[in-house]
Order: structure tokens, then C-alpha cells, then sequence
């Protein structure tokens, strides 16, 4: 095809030889290695590795992978790694740790070997999530509703209305569509066998999805050479399917909705994630100064004055939303905000109270709740639970602490547990003390084997534990991201993958075939 | 909606919902690094070309140009010596008017309107600020005072090569460019005044070769000495390269160019956006302002007292910065009744 050629200056300046643009050198495509390459030293005889074992012999899409990451050699992965790390930190992808009076920003570690899920594994974490995410929800509208749970005896009725996540501002609101947790987190990890098993539920405000996304971009702008031709599931949907959920709940009525995030602001540890949904889904980032109350209406402030809001994405927890409703301290929050929610003149995503349904110790219900409400049995295996406040379970986590993980119920972020395998007899006393002083607050569970995942480590690429996080979106429908985040701890044979805890993180492939 | 709907879309009612906070960010994200760009080309010709009556370099004036002899009095013994100039004015983060607190603020701002600018510009800002943070005096001294503010500039002026190349155009960006030409308005006039008044205590004599460098050094803080050249090939005279620096129609930092550009961005704000109820006073001033350069020669300001008119500008231009704030960002909101919007 002909196309008029570029216009220049007339009479066109000329260049000397040496100035004219060098042709571009060919790729430089380093010759295969053999097979074993960077793998040589690489041996997981203890745990299930998601690269290389699989008990029915390896699928040929993560054959080719492997290959593929045999052919790398160390020191051009390590250059690699750094240059990632680098675009990070100048990107801006950061999160900030908070330890004693310093607050400092650090990027989420990147681990350039991807976790990968193999199309039929992707299934079957698809429908679990989608189910339990169902059962949450039907959970929720029954507890702030007509209870029948707690009535039929299904659950103690003292863990769910006693539970400090308990909202009793919820009892009796009607919410759109009754749906209560519209972005949920799945806590996933697979045992020595590779079965899959919920670790726990995230129904508040989870986070990470942004790595996610960014993890992928990353991949492909550093690891072309790994991804081409790879049949990989996209995750560039979320910021879309995000926006349209949060339409889909929308105040009944509203044609056109207006939808915000609704951030802490810029000192939160998170504030990077949630730039990142606002301009995903092309809405407001606002602050609890943004917005304003009126007539029980909620409104932003605009330069032409305010406009009214429908659907808040609100990335604060409960008792930070309202001063009037919850913590009267609060400066980040809107004041007049819950009542006009419980009026049903705003959507809140996720609603309020729904920390009762992730709650640790309401977790080892979930099975019985998923088969009470959907009448099926569950599709993802839970971890077996022993529940302190209970006399049983707390006499049996007494007695076998150095076999178990034990968690304060009311935490997040890794933060506050033992594993007890791993403690030094100081710290099994120090928690046993802590534990009897309050039992209700703690549960306790096997420690898992979890699987292990081929990660750059100083010396060399090594096995190290990995968990995994989908994220659902439920409006009228519920829709998983294919994959989620591949959280990985760094430290040799730690099993505590949270990224305050000096965990990073993977890109997570799902091969669509 | 209005007629000018079809010709612009971002008169479509999604689009205009800038938060005022964003506005805010946007307007201060621009005057910081205008101002932090203004800083380091006084500070450079400075060191080369301003001279006190016994040869040194005059580094007081900066400090009357900012009107910060103050707070420098605070921190530093008088008078001025360079290495507590360049520390006050570069690493000294208490002082909100050194390059590091200002670059903060440039970020701070950025950080706040992140999810509006692109990823370029905040990419641009990120490094930048990061350098700032980590410059100390010894690479000052390393690297001598020109080299820094050089590379400061080029900073700045990469920073709105980025911004006209990648942000959107729409409100955030008017709000930007109000920023940035306000600031150019007032910083024009403090150089002027200062340097009119160093360089002239009792109407002495003119013509002299100190002179010339002297009045070379104002066109150079400046960037207008090429372009004066090129229109007073003869003859330099300080009223004009007054006149040239307050009135030329065609210079990027003339107050007059400056002025026009901030009413032309009222004008955009007004009838683009529906926004004439805000932007009738504020265009108001503008206009009053304007009349008062154009009506009035160079000659005639300076004999009427450059000094008082060039205050006037100032107080004018920070009653504009009020009077938007008070507009587009006010404490007390307007009930929803009181801003419904044509349908």
C-alpha cells in the first residue's frame, strides 16, 4: 500500500551516516538452555509445587512454561527483577508499613515466575467462589432479617448477634438486589495433595486486586519472550465489570448513577490501590471532605457546586464511615451518611455489617451454611477449625499448640498469630497466657503444608509457599477475576505470606485452555 | 444543556463533576512548579550576574523578591552568605519556600489529584520529588549551582512538556493552566519591582557598562534577554525592559500575556462549563486589570511609581486566588437548591 511519506523542512535536512537511526538489532533471543537450566538445584519433595507436580503428570500448557523457564538464566532474571522494581518504585506502586512512629513506602516485592492455574483448576475455584460468595450473601440478609439461621440452630446465635462485626444499624434495611458483599476476597491454599481449600473469607474491603492488574503489566512489558502465544485469561476487565456491579446496585430509580470511591485518603496504606480502581473505572476518588449530607442525600463537592452520589465504593471500615452512626472521632468519615443509607437513597459496597459473615470463627460454619442455604455440599474444602470460645476447642488448641495456627479472630493482615510449629517454647507460653486470658478471641487450625511455587531467591530459584486471592464481583450476577493474587513468602519455609509480613507477590496465570 | 454542547463534550454532564478538591490540587500542582522553575532561574543568574555595589553576589534580593527576610532571619544570622542562601532556598525543608518543601507540595498535590493526571506526569513528579528529597549540599557544591538549577528547570519544563502532551482536557486542565499563569503573573512583578529598585536606589545615571549587565541580569532571570535583543537591537533603557517584560504581547512570561491568558481560561471555564455564575467576578477583575496595563505606558507606570502598581498587581492576583477558592472550593457549600443545574 502507498501512504504520502512523512513531511520534512524543504529542503529536507540531512543527516550525517552516524545520526541516522541505526536499524534495529534483531531480538536478541538467547539460545534454549538445556531443559534443566535454572531448575537444576530446584527440588520440592515435601510440598505440592504448582509448577512442576501434578499427580496425573504435568498439563502440556505448564510444560511449555516450564520449559520455557529452564531456558532463562539467573543473572538475566535477576536483571529482569530489578528493573520491575525499579518501574515500581517510580510508578508509584506502593504500599506503606506503619512500625512505631514511621510510616514508609516500599513496593510489593515481584517474583518474575508466575503462578500458574491450569483451565480445569480455574473451574473448579470459579464455582466454589461463586457458591460460597452466594452463601454469604444469603447469610447476611437472613442474620439482619428474619434469622432463621439462628433459629433452626445452624450457628450459635451468641457468635453471630454478639460478634463485635455485628451491625445492628442493618437490622431490617433492605439493601438493592439483597446483596451485601459485592467485592469479596477468597483466602485460597492447596495442601500437600494440591486440593484446594478456603483459608478464609474477605467480605469487608478487600485489597490487592490492583497488583493484580499492575502484576500482569508488568509481566508482559518484562517477560514478553515468557508470555507469547500463551493462551492466558485477561484480567483487564475488572475496572469495568467494578463499575458496572456497583451500577447494577444502584438506589432503585437512578437511571444514570453516580458512582465514587470513597477513600481515606492519601496517608492510607492502600491509597495507591484505590487510585488505581477510580481511574479503572473512570469515577471520583473522593475523600469523607468530598462529600456532604443533605436531606439525607449524599452529594460531592464540585466546582459547580454539589452533585448527587448513588453508589459509594467505600474502601473505609464501618465504624470509620459515619461520626454520627459509629466512632463520633472520626474525621474520615461523612457525617449523616448511614442514615441515608438505611434510607436506601445511597448504595454502600460492601454493606455495612458484613465483617460478621468473614469473621475466623464464623468461618467454620460456612460448610453448614452452605449447605443449609443452597442445599448442596460445598465445592472448595474449608480448613478444619477449633474454636477457642467453645470448651472443646479450646481444650484441644491447648493441648496440641505446637501443631496448630492460632489467630486472633478479629485480625487481618497476619498480624497476631502463632505458628505454633514454628515457635520457641517463650512464645508457646507467652500465647498460651494470652489465650486463656481471652479464648473467645482466638481460633485454631491444622498447619497446612501449603504449596509451594519456584520463586528468585538470593541464591537461586527455590520453592516458596504461595497462597491465592480471587476476587468476585457480585451486582445481579457474580463474576470472578480469572486468577487473583498469588501471594508468596519470601523467607525460607515461612508459611505467612502477607505483604506486611515481607511477602510479594506473583503474577497469576489461568490458561484458558 | 446549551447550545455549545454539540461543539464541546465536555459539556456532557458526566464530565462535569470536577471535584473541587481536584481543582484545588490542580491550580496548586501548577504554581508550585512554576514557582519552583522561577526560583531556580533567579537563583542562577544570581550567582552570575547580580552584583551588590562592591562586586559580591547580591544574594539579598532574593530574598526581597519573595519577602522572606524574615523567616531567613529566623534560621540564618544576616547578612545573606551563599552557602545559607542556597541552603534556605534548596535543602532547607522548614522553609515553604525552598525547592524541597515546594516539590513536596508539588507531589503532595499531584498525589491528591492522581487519579485525573496521567501516569506520565505523576511518574515525571514521583522521580523528581524522590531526587529533591535526596539532594544534599555537599552535591551542590559538587556540581556547582548552575548545573542544579539547570537540571531544575529542565525538570519543571519536562513536567509541562508532560502535562500538555498527556492530560485531559477538561476542567482539571483549566484549572492547571490558572495556576500556572497566575503564578507567572505574580512572579514577573516581583522580579521587576526588586530588581528595578536594587538597581536604581536614587535615579542614578544610566548607560553605564555595569548598568547593561545589571538590566542584561533582569531580562536573563527572565528568559527575555534573546528576545529583547531581537526587538531593542539599540537602545536599553530601563523603562524599556520594563515595558518589554509587562507589556510585550508575544513574550511567554509578560504580564500582559499572562493576564490575557488567565482571562481567556475564565472565558473557557464560563461558557465551556456552565460555570458563568462563578467566573462573572472573577473575570470582572481580570478585565479591570488588564485596562490598567494597557491604558498606561511604561513611562507613565514608572513615573506614577512602579513600586505601588506593581504591589497592586500582586494584592489584585492574590484576590483573584481568593475569590476562586471561595468559588469552585468553598468552605461552606451551597445547598443542593441553590446549585441545580439547567436541565
Amino acid at each position: 500500500m502507498n501512504r504520502p511519506v512523512l513531511q520534512s523542512p524543504s529542503p529536507a535536512p540531512t543527516y550525517p551516516a552516524a545520526m541516522s537511526p541505526a536499524p534495529a538489532s534483531p531480538a536478541s533471543s538467547a539460545p534454549l538452555k538445556a531443559a534443566a537450566g535454572m531448575f537444576a538445584a530446584y527440588d520440592t519433595p515435601d510440598f505440592f509445587c504448582e509448577l512442576m507436580h501434578r499427580t496425573d503428570g504435568l498439563p502440556p500448557s505448564l510444560q511449555t512454561v516450564r520449559d520455557r523457564l529452564a531456558g532463562f538464566d539467573l543473572a538475566e532474571l535477576r536483571h529482569r527483577t530489578s528493573t520491575a522494581e525499579a518501574q515500581l518504585y517510580r510508578l508509584g506502586i506502593t504500599f506503606t508499613v506503619y512500625s512505631d512512629r514511621e510510616a514508609i513506602d516500599r513496593i510489593l516485592p515481584f517474583d518474575m515466575i508466575p503462578r500458574v492455574l491450569t483451565a480445569s483448576e480455574w473451574d473448579h475455584i470459579d464455582r466454589g467462589v461463586q457458591q460460597r460468595v452466594k452463601a454469604l450473601n444469603l447469610f447476611l440478609r437472613d442474620i439482619y432479617h428474619e434469622r432463621h439461621v439462628l433459629r433452626d440452630g445452624i450457628i450459635p446465635a451468641s457468635l453471630v448477634l454478639n460478634n463485635p462485626n455485628y451491625c445492628e444499624a442493618m437490622v431490617g434495611v433492605r439493601v438493592p438486589g439483597d446483596v451485601y458483599v459485592h467485592i469479596n476476597g477468597t483466602d485460597l491454599i492447596r495442601d500437600r495433595s494440591g486440593r484446594f481449600m478456603v483459608l478464609e473469607d474477605n467480605a469487608r474491603t478487600p485489597s490487592g486486586v490492583s497488583y493484580v492488574i499492575e502484576n500482569r503489566h508488568m509481566m508482559l512489558r518484562l517477560m514478553p519472550d515468557l508470555a507469547s502465544g500463551m493462551p492466558l485469561r485477561s484480567v483487564e476487565e475488572y475496572g469495568l465489570k467494578l463499575h458496572q456491579t456497583l451500577c447494577e446496585v444502584a438506589p432503585e430509580g437512578v437511571t444514570d448513577p453516580q458512582v465514587v470511591l470513597f477513600s481515606p485518603g492519601i496517608y492510607n496504606s492502600a491509597y495507591f490501590e484505590h487510585v488505581f480502581l477510580a481511574r479503572e473505572m473512570g469515577v471520583p476518588l473522593v475523600e469523607g471532605k468530598d462529600l456532604i449530607v443533605e436531606n439525607h442525600r449524599v452529594y460531592m463537592r464540585t466546582v459547580a457546586g454539589l452533585r448527587p452520589v448513588h453508589s459509594i465504593y467505600r474502601r473505609l471500615n464501618d465504624e470509620y464511615l459515619d461520626p454520627l452512626a459509629f466512632n463520633p472521632d472520626s474525621m474520615l468519615g461523612v457525617p449523616g451518611l448511614v442514615e441515608a443509607y438505611r434510607r436506601g437513597n445511597v448504595t454502600l459496597a460492601n454493606a455495612l455489617g458484613t465483617g460478621v459473615a468473614d469473621d475466623k470463627a464464623v468461618y467454620a460454619y460456612m460448610p453448614r451454611l452452605i449447605r443449609y442455604y443452597l442445599g448442596e455440599d460445598p465445592i472448595l474444602d474449608s480448613v478444619q477449625t477449633h474454636i477457642c470460645a467453645e470448651q472443646e476447642g479450646l481444650a484441644y488448641t491447648l493441648a496440641n499448640m505446637n501443631k496448630l495456627v492460632i489467630k486472633p479472630v478479629g485480625e487481618s493482615g497476619g498480624y497476631g498469630l502463632l505458628i505454633g510449629s514454628q515457635a520457641t517454647q517463650t512464645e508457646l507460653d507467652e500465647f498460651r497466657a494470652k489465650l486463656l486470658e481471652d479464648p473467645s478471641n482466638y481460633i485454631s487450625q491444622p498447619i497446612i503444608d501449603l504449596s509451594v511455587s519456584p520463586t528468585l531467591c538470593p541464591s537461586g530459584v527455590e520453592a516458596r509457599h504461595v497462597d491465592l486471592r480471587p476476587f468476585a464481583l457480585t451486582g445481579k450476577n457474580t463474576w470472578v477475576l480469572p486468577g487473583g493474587l498469588s501471594r508468596v513468602a519470601l523467607r525460607k519455609g515461612s508459611l505467612v505470606v502477607n505483604s506486611s509480613q515481607g511477602g510479594g507477590s506473583k503474577d497469576t496465570w489461568v490458561m484458558a485452555r | 444543556m446549551t447550545q455549545t454542547s454539540a461543539r464541546f463534550p465536555a459539556m456532557l454532564a458526566n464530565l462535569n463533576t470536577l471535584l473541587s478538591r481536584y481543582g484545588e490540587s490542580m491550580m496548586w500542582l501548577a504554581r508550585y512548579m512554576e514557582r519552583i522553575e522561577n526560583l531556580a532561574r533567579l537563583l542562577e543568574v544570581t550567582e552570575a550576574f547580580v552584583r551588590n555595589p562592591d562586586g559580591s553576589p547580591g544574594w539579598d534580593s532574593i530574598l526581597e523578591i519573595n519577602s522572606d527576610e524574615d523567616r531567613y532571619a529566623l534560621l540564618y544570622p544576616l547578612p545573606a552568605t551563599e552557602e545559607n542562601i542556597l541552603a534556605f532556598y534548596i535543602t532547607e525543608s522548614t522553609n515553604p519556600t525552598s525547592i524541597r518543601a515546594m516539590a513536596h507540595m508539588a507531589r503532595e498535590n499531584a498525589r491528591s489529584a492522581r487519579p485525573l493526571i496521567s501516569t506520565e506526569m505523576w511518574m515525571q513528579l514521583n522521580v523528581f520529588t524522590q531526587s529533591m528529597m535526596e539532594l544534599s549540599t555537599p552535591d551542590i557544591r559538587r556540581n556547582g549551582l548552575s548545573g542544579l538549577c539547570n537540571r531544575l528547570k529542565q525538570d519543571c519544563q519536562t513536567h509541562f512538556g508532560v502535562t500538555e502532551g498527556t492530560l485531559y482536557r477538561d476542567q482539571a486542565w483549566l484549572f492547571y493552566l490558572l495556576g500556572k499563569y497566575l503564578e507567572r503573573s505574580d512572579q514577573i512583578t516581583r522580579l521587576i519591582d526588586i530588581r528595578y529598585h536594587t538597581l536604581l536606589p536614587g535615579g542614578e545615571t544610566f548607560g553605564s557598562q555595569m548598568d547593561l549587565t545589571q538590566w542584561g541580569s533582569v531580562l536573563r532571570s527572565a528568559a527575555a534577554y534573546h528576545a529583547f535583543r531581537r526587538l531593542q537591537p539599540v537602545t536599553t533603557t530601563p523603562a524599556n525592559v520594563v515595558g518589554f517584560l509587562l507589556k510585550n504581547e508575544g513574550f511567554p512570561r509578560s504580564l500582559m500575556l499572562n493576564l490575557r491568558q488567565v482571562d481567556s481560561i475564565l472565558n473557557a471555564l464560563s461558557t465551556h462549563y456552565n460555570l458563568r455564575h462563578q467566573c462573572g467576578p472573577l473575570q470582572e477583575r481580570i478585565i479591570n486589570l488588564r485596562a490598567t496595563l494597557e491604558d498606561q505606558t511604561a513611562e507613565e507606570i514608572i513615573s506614577r511609581g512602579l513600586h505601588e502598581y506593581m504591589t497592586y498587581i500582586q494584592d489584585e492576583l492574590a484576590a483573584l486566588q481568593a475569590e476562586v477558592s471561595a468559588a469552585f472550593w468553598p468552605a461552606t457549600p451551597m445547598t443542593p437548591q441553590e446549585t441545580v443545574s439547567p436541565a
